[in-house]
């Protein structure tokens, strides 16, 4: 049995009594699942389908009553709108999402950095305790980090990091380091003692093993955790609208989004619509993309995989 | 080489893993260990920025006053009733999936793409869509959910939603459950796969019909699965914030833990009231999540 849990669930699987053709009963049953996926198909595509019919009907022309309804004509002008603002509608997206691709992007990137080298370490350099600490590192994994806002606020607030958007990047590397150094610990830990045994005994070679063997082999774990990272960034409101919710200088793509759509620009139904599939973008490209990869992140999390 | 030099090489080998992590175990320390007991002194205090008179401990009185404070009964309240419909909608929802699937049918990268995609967006974007979707208006004006039951002539099931003043928390769960259901389905699907299939193979030249097989070879296999998805779930329902947000803002009706401690921290710049909640908040998840870590560090200790 792979203990790989990703493999598993992707693998082309197969258990059914195939010997026989299928009698009546189990035809029925077959077909009894085909619905039922669909059904279940239907309600989780529903909302992504209104949000993307009701982006292609233009600026006016969007009603609750119509919301299930196709565009009778493809208008885009609700895009130009969400993205560039206009008089009537000022607080475009464009910014914002500029201003989050940049500092996800190197919060991620440190993340997966340092989540690597502690997960070496956690793997196969441990240390007397290291069990306990790494513990102690997964309980921040899971804290609210309302738990811990207000001191970070302030702290924020008298370094005044909190006037640039760095101040996220830090906040994401900080509380990112459970889960990457999870991922990458449990990574290293399926890689063979034996293949590193040989240079194992001083601090020297455990910075030569690490680039020699360690490193090559862990692309598939730093791409696990830079789109974990990207995405738990990108989607984050929580530490946005603590650290920099004051500033709409600094608005990133949730703060912006939730600013839009809470505001007086209720009327504008199509718009909102639009912006918010503009913010969902990023993530869902990368998750069609390297869903497996995002899969594998995801069980990280519940400590599975 | 010599006994002595090889236990003093492999210390210093020890020592140096320590020192590559030492850096984030100082930051850790700091940021999260730190900050919550610094949280823990504000709560003790009464810190407001409003008023202007000296810091004072006051004990546990924010604590106390949390109980006798209506909105935060009322926000703890809504979290329970909230938290239970979440996660068993969502597990039953999660596992059916899984049940669908676990055998493999023609098709199944399709559906388990699909019914994972939900995990990959923010509250927030999802948000704007539940607010229309499970809009209160009904009959001629009715939109989205509402003009879809309806559509299939279930109109009499037509709700307020988000807004009723009984059933807002089990309207929010709904979007919650939308969303978090492709986790459950995948830590089951993993769970179900993780089986031998020799174990199914056996009891079927044993003579157990399907179902049997279910219900007494592979059932009792999830038992750790289900606890992780429990663990899983709940933590998450707690700290239930920007889902929250994203569809009804900080309305009253819909206020969890997590919203009103932002309420008191940024609109009423209590910030002794806003830490208080927020370790109320804390102690309540790690009394989920602790021994669940616990848990999984014997089960490590194993391997």
């Amino acid at each position: 049995m792979s203990h790989d849990l990703v493999d598993l669930i992707t693998a082309k699987h197969d258990v059914r009594n195939k010997k026989r053709k299928l009698n009546g009963k189990e035809r029925f049953w077959l077909i009894f699942r085909y619905v039922s996926l669909a059904f279940i198909w239907f309600l989780v595509v529903m909302p992504i389908y209104v949000m993307v019919i009701n982006s292609l009907k233009g600026v006016k022309n969007v009603y609750l009553t119509n919301a299930f309804k196709l565009p009778e004509k493809l208008d885009f002008s609700a895009w130009s709108v969400a993205w560039s603002g206009t008089d009537y509608f000022p607080q475009s997206i464009s910014d914002s999402m500029t201003r989050t691709l940049f500092f996800v992007i190197q919060s991620a990137i440190i993340s997966a950095i340092i989540g690597s080298i502690n997960g070496y370490v956690f793997a196969k350099w441990k240390f007397k305790g290291s069990n306990l600490v790494f513990t102690l590192f997964l309980f921040g994994m899971f804290i609210p980090y309302q738990a811990i806002m207000i001191p970070l606020v302030r702290i924020a607030t008298t370094l005044e990091i909190n006037k640039s958007i760095y101040v996220l990047v830090l906040a994401h590397v900080i509380y990112g380091i459970p889960i990457c150094t999870l991922i990458f610990r449990n990574y290293y830990e399926a890689i063979p003692n034996e293949l590193i045994e040989a240079g194992r005994v001083d601090k020297a070679s455990m910075i030569r093993i690490y680039r020699s063997i360690i490193l090559p082999l862990s692309v598939p774990a730093f791409v696990v955790v830079l789109i974990w990272q990207f995405t738990s960034a990108w989607n984050d409101f929580l530490f946005a609208i603590f650290l920099t919710g004051g500033s709409p200088k600094l608005s990133v793509a949730t703060t912006a989004l939730n600013f839009i759509t809470g505001s007086s620009n209720q009327v504008y139904y199509g718009v909102n619509m639009t912006a918010s599939l503009i913010v969902s973008l990023p993530t869902l490209i990368v998750y069609i993309f390297l869903g497996r990869y995002f899969l594998r992140g995801l069980l990280s999390g519940s400590l599975k995989g | 080489m010599s006994k002595s030099t090889q236990n003093r090489r492999s210390l210093s080998a020890r020592t140096g893993g320590l020192l590559f992590v030492l850096p984030s175990i100082i930051t850790v320390i700091i940021f999260v260990y730190g900050l919550i007991i610094w949280s823990v002194n504000v709560s003790l205090t009464n810190q407001n920025s409003g008023s202007k008179k000296a810091i004072e401990y006051v004990g546990l009185k924010n604590y106390t006053d949390l109980i006798a404070d209506e909105r935060f009964t009322h926000s703890l309240s809504n979290l329970v009733k909230f938290t239970v419909v979440f996660i068993l909608g969502a597990l039953i929802t999660g596992f059916i999936m899984a049940l669908l699937l676990e055998k493999g049918i023609k098709g199944e990268g399709f559906f388990r793409s699909f019914y994972l995609y939900p995990m990959a967006i923010s509250f927030i974007a999802m948000g704007t869509v539940f607010n229309w979707l499970l809009n209160s208006a009904r009959d001629e004006d009715a939109g989205g959910l509402n003009l879809a039951l309806q559509k299939i002539g279930l109109g009499f099931l037509q709700n307020d939603w988000y807004v009723s003043e009984k059933g807002a928390m089990y309207a929010m769960a709904l979007p919650a459950i939308w969303q978090m259901s492709g986790y459950v389905l995948a830590l089951f699907l993993a769970g179900f796969r993780g089986i031998p299939d020799d174990m199914r193979e056996a009891a079927r030249v044993d003579g157990a019909t399907e179902s049997q097989i279910y219900r007494y070879v592979l059932f009792p296999q999830l038992t750790p699965t289900l606890l992780t998805v429990l663990i899983i779930l709940g933590h998450i329902s707690m700290k239930a914030f920007d889902l929250i947000i994203g569809i009804n803002g900080k309305s009253y009706v819909t206020q969890v833990v997590a919203v009103y401690m932002w309420e008191a921290t940024f609109d009423s710049r209590d910030y002794a009231k806003g830490t208080a909640i927020a370790i109320v908040l804390l102690i309540m998840i790690a009394i989920v999540v602790v021994p669940y870590l616990r848990y999984n560090n014997k089960q490590q200790a194993y391997r």
